[in-house]
């Protein structure tokens, strides 16, 4: 007590301390229910079905990057390529669809079906996602600097496939037996958009694979202290391939929705994605430092930048000053998971001297 | 004239706490000016929090400081050094690519204001200084092109032309020749001469002796005992240091059991180029408690690491319970029963972001793992049993590790290295920064585990420990194994007298 004082933190004993404490801690839900009572009260018509169920699609697209983003995340790393891997995805499955696998010695083309094409192209997102895992582990190279590398390699890889064109009316030809691309984006299952439900699926693996299984336990041991987790026998380099992995099958999953939404595949899809992704889950409490964030927390990230986007759309409000009250909502929202960070701090050694 | 105190700095009920650890609690310490003031204890003891705290570098938690009379705080050592407290680290902070000159005022640049930097003078004003320290060295050599006793030197010329008052030199000695120990030695009789207060810290009580004026023990974070040169000898300083031997711990002497470890020829190559551990060999048998003894720098983490598989380039055989360990990895020799207590809890033994269960059960995920999920009841039973026979106080498994007590945490750390099921437990420090209740139950904990049939052994730096706890020892210098003791050949001054580096047991000859 006496130290306590001497150090002028006597802030009158420890429950003062534990509702804000609470408050914080809790900051994206409440920021959420903020941005939708905002908007339910001054935008008509956004607390309509119809609303939602466009808000939710649109929110599902960065939420499927998000969630691979907080594997990454969660290890201390970075992915800056998700947003290329988006367009490349595109380009893959569209030239699928539109051109086939021309097989020039034989003279034919095979054309995959749907479910093949799907496949192919959430193996073509994989294959990044490895080359990043194996540049930041095998070959040393700082997340942020290999990711930004296959940022370009994949967008470029996406503009080579098609010389920069666009792959139009992706709806397949009954003939080759390849119809039905377009149900990824626009197809319902009892009355429910398959992308939404697709994101509640998407949340629930996630999540149980990061809460459940031995590997997000490893997940959360690299980001949190790599050298302990090293020594206490967690393989360091697998784990990261693996979440680099992880992250670009979730973006080629993405990038197939994307397309298949608009029927159409454009080589510049996806730009800048891997930023609403990264900032999505920053607000949802995942630290960039590694070691701490949730699943749920990221998709609930995502609601709110969604909400935010759709809402100030919908009030008619300036694009460029859309763009400064999104900056400013993430920023608001990592300087307060330094504030929670300090009062914990804070309230461990004053504990600790109160016991002392 | 007044008659001058002689007391030019006062520290008065200083205490220090870091997340999960008090380093220091109540320690009141005078310094002498025209004196050298000795500070003396065993790694962890809170020598360098103190001496942090004098100069500036830490922010005490608690009590205050006096120069000349004046309370003052210090928010930076540039303010400490502005107040005339100036600090030499053991790693010196030296621009190497600078001249000796250039180096002496980075601080504070003669010249306009910094806008024109009067090398002339600088060049004069710093030959002046070394002429002072009774050195000939041209002010405009590079400091990276000087023997490192020298850039000592440099070291203190930049604190004489900070016009230091007070100047605390942190182990000078530990990387000097038996010659520039000798000069540093002159130097600092010279500095005293013309009142300089000095605060002197190093472990090799020979020289302490030789050249201390008041000698200050820290023991477990708290002052121990003070006392002038004159009254004291080194035995008493020991005594001090290492306290009386707690009889509880007599180990027990088992014979005849199986050979848990065997390891031949172990050598590994440091960054420096150095042999770090130098052809080591030794056996560790079921049920024994070896203890490794050394300076600082010895090699027995190195060699711990080596066992454990952390330096894929090390050489030499490794054996464990009959099984080689050649070209297994680090997670592989756990699967095999080796098991790393690190010597630094925080940065190598904790998951600070992660729960007391969750930092319990991962060195053993691969055991609890059912159909890749974790078994919530295994590992609870698991989790709960180490919580219980290590007596970890903590109210559920839930509650994040850093919250946890210093001497807690540790048995965390060396919990998760339990639940393994290891036949061979490697202990780094065990008792490093924790609390000396918590050591004497970590203690009990080691010898109940040796009991149970584990083979142990456990780096340290403290006598006392090393005495209490082990059936044999072995003493490490210089990445080899110097010297081997038994329960009866074991005495504090043949361990000190082992652990002495050859370079420093000829002058002490």
């Amino acid at each position: 007590m006496k130290i306590a004082q001497l150090r002028g933190l006597s802030l009158g004993g420890g429950t003062s301390l534990s509702l804000p404490m609470l408050l914080i801690s809790m900051r994206t839900f409440i920021a959420l229910i903020v941005v939708v009572l905002f908007f339910s009260i001054t935008t008509p018509n956004f607390l309509t079905p119809s609303t939602l169920i466009i808000l939710a699609k649109h929110v599902a697209i960065n939420a499927f990057m998000a969630i691979g983003m907080t594997f990454v995340i969660l290890t201390g790393g970075i992915d800056l390529s998700v947003g290329s891997i988006v367009g490349l995805a595109g380009m893959v499955a569209g030239g699928l669809i539109d051109v086939g696998i021309p097989i020039n010695a034989l003279g034919v083309t095979i054309y995959p079906n749907v479910v093949e094409t799907v496949a192919m192209t959430l193996a073509a997102g994989m294959v990044i996602g490895g080359l990043n895992g194996v540049l930041v582990t095998k070959l040393n190279v700082a997340p942020f600097i290999a990711t930004l590398g296959t940022l370009y390699i994949a967008r470029g890889a996406a503009l080579l496939i098609s010389n920069g064109q666009t792959f139009a009316n992706l709806v397949g030809t009954p003939a080759y037996g390849n119809t039905g691309f377009p149900f990824l984006g626009s197809g319902t299952i009892f009355g429910v958009p398959f992308s939404i439900l697709a994101l509640v699926v998407m949340t629930a693996v996630a999540g149980y694979i990061a809460t459940q299984t031995s590997f997000g336990r490893q997940v959360y041991a690299v980001g949190g202290n790599e050298n302990a987790a090293r020594l206490s026998g967690v393989r360091i380099a697998r784990i990261k391939i693996a979440v680099y992995v992880i992250s670009g099958l979730c973006a080629a999953f993405a990038g197939l929705v994307v397309s298949s939404e608009l029927v159409a595949s454009n080589p510049a899809s996806g730009e800048s994605f891997e930023l609403n992704a990264i900032a999505a889950t920053v607000l949802g409490g995942t630290s960039l430092m590694g070691g701490r964030g949730t699943i749920g927390g990221t998709v609930v990230g995502a609601f709110v930048i969604g909400v935010l986007s759709d809402g100030l759309v919908m009030m008619g409000v300036n694009a460029f000053w859309q763009m400064v009250i999104k900056g400013v909502v993430i920023i608001t929202a990592v300087v307060l998971d330094q504030v929670q960070r300090k009062m914990q701090r804070q309230m461990a050694l004053q504990a600790q001297l109160a016991s002392a | 004239m007044q008659m001058q105190d002689p007391i030019v700095l006062r520290a008065r009920g200083i205490g220090k706490v870091y997340p999960g650890t008090t380093a220091l609690t109540d320690a009141d310490f005078d310094v002498y000016r025209g004196a050298v003031n000795v500070l003396v204890g065993e790694n962890g003891a809170g020598k360098s929090t103190l001496m942090k705290i004098l100069a500036g570098a830490e922010r005490p938690s608690t009590g205050t400081l006096d120069l000349d009379g004046t309370p003052v705080s210090f928010s930076s050592v540039r303010q400490a050094a502005e107040h005339g407290i100036s600090i030499i680290f053991q790693e010196l902070n030296l621009c190497p690519n600078l001249s000796i000159a250039e180096n002496l005022f980075i601080g504070h640049p003669l010249g306009l204001h910094g806008l024109k930097i009067d090398h002339a003078e600088q060049v004069r004003r710093a030959g002046a200084v070394l002429r002072r320290l009774g050195q000939s060295l041209d002010p405009k050599m590079l400091v990276g092109d000087l023997r490192i006793g020298q850039q000592q030197i440099v070291e203190i010329a930049k604190a004489l032309v900070e016009n230091a008052r007070i100047l605390i030199m942190d182990e000078p000695t530990s990387a000097l020749s038996a010659t520039e120990v000798d000069i540093l030695f002159r130097i600092v009789a010279e500095l005293k001469e013309s009142g300089v207060a000095i605060i002197y810290i190093s472990h090799r009580l020979e020289e302490l002796v030789r050249i201390g004026d008041y000698i200050t023990v820290l023991r477990d974070g708290r002052i121990q005992a003070r006392a002038p040169k004159a009254d004291i000898s080194v035995p008493w300083i020991i005594h001090q240091m290492v306290g009386p031997l707690e009889s509880a711990l007599t180990p027990t002497i088992h014979h005849g059991q199986s050979v848990v470890l065997q390891a031949e020829g172990i050598a590994l190559i440091g960054p420096q180029g150095s042999r770090v551990v130098n052809d080591v060999s030794f056996t560790l048998r079921a049920g024994e408690v070896v203890g490794f003894y050394g300076l600082l720098g010895a090699g027995r983490s190195e060699l711990f690491e080596c066992i454990m598989g952390v330096h894929p380039t090390a050489k030499g055989k490794i054996t464990v319970a009959g099984k080689n360990l050649a070209g297994l990895a680090l997670p592989d020799r756990i699967r095999q029963g080796v098991a790393l207590v690190p010597e630094d809890r925080q940065r190598e033994g904790l998951v600070q972001s992660m729960s007391v269960g969750a930092n319990l059960s991962l060195a053993s995920l691969w055991r609890l793992t059912r159909f890749s999920r974790v078994s919530k009841v295994l590992e609870k039973a698991s989790v709960q049993r180490m919580i219980r026979s290590l007596w970890i106080k903590v109210s559920t498994p839930e509650v994040e590790v850093t919250a946890l007590s210093g001497g807690n945490q540790q048995k965390v750390v060396i919990g998760k290295a339990l639940l393994t099921l290891p036949k061979l437990l490697l202990l780094d420090e065990p008792s490093r920064g924790i609390d000396v209740g918590a050591k004497a139950e970590v203690f009990r904990s080691i010898r109940r585990l040796a009991d149970e049939g584990l083979a142990i052994a456990f780096a340290t730096s403290d006598l006392k420990e090393v005495l209490a706890l082990s059936d044999r020892v072995l003493v490490m210098t210089e990445g080899r194994i110097a010297g081997e003791f038994t329960r009866e050949t074991m005495t504090e001054e043949a361990l000190v007298a082992a652990s002495t580096p050859r370079s420093h047991a000829r002058e002490a000859a």
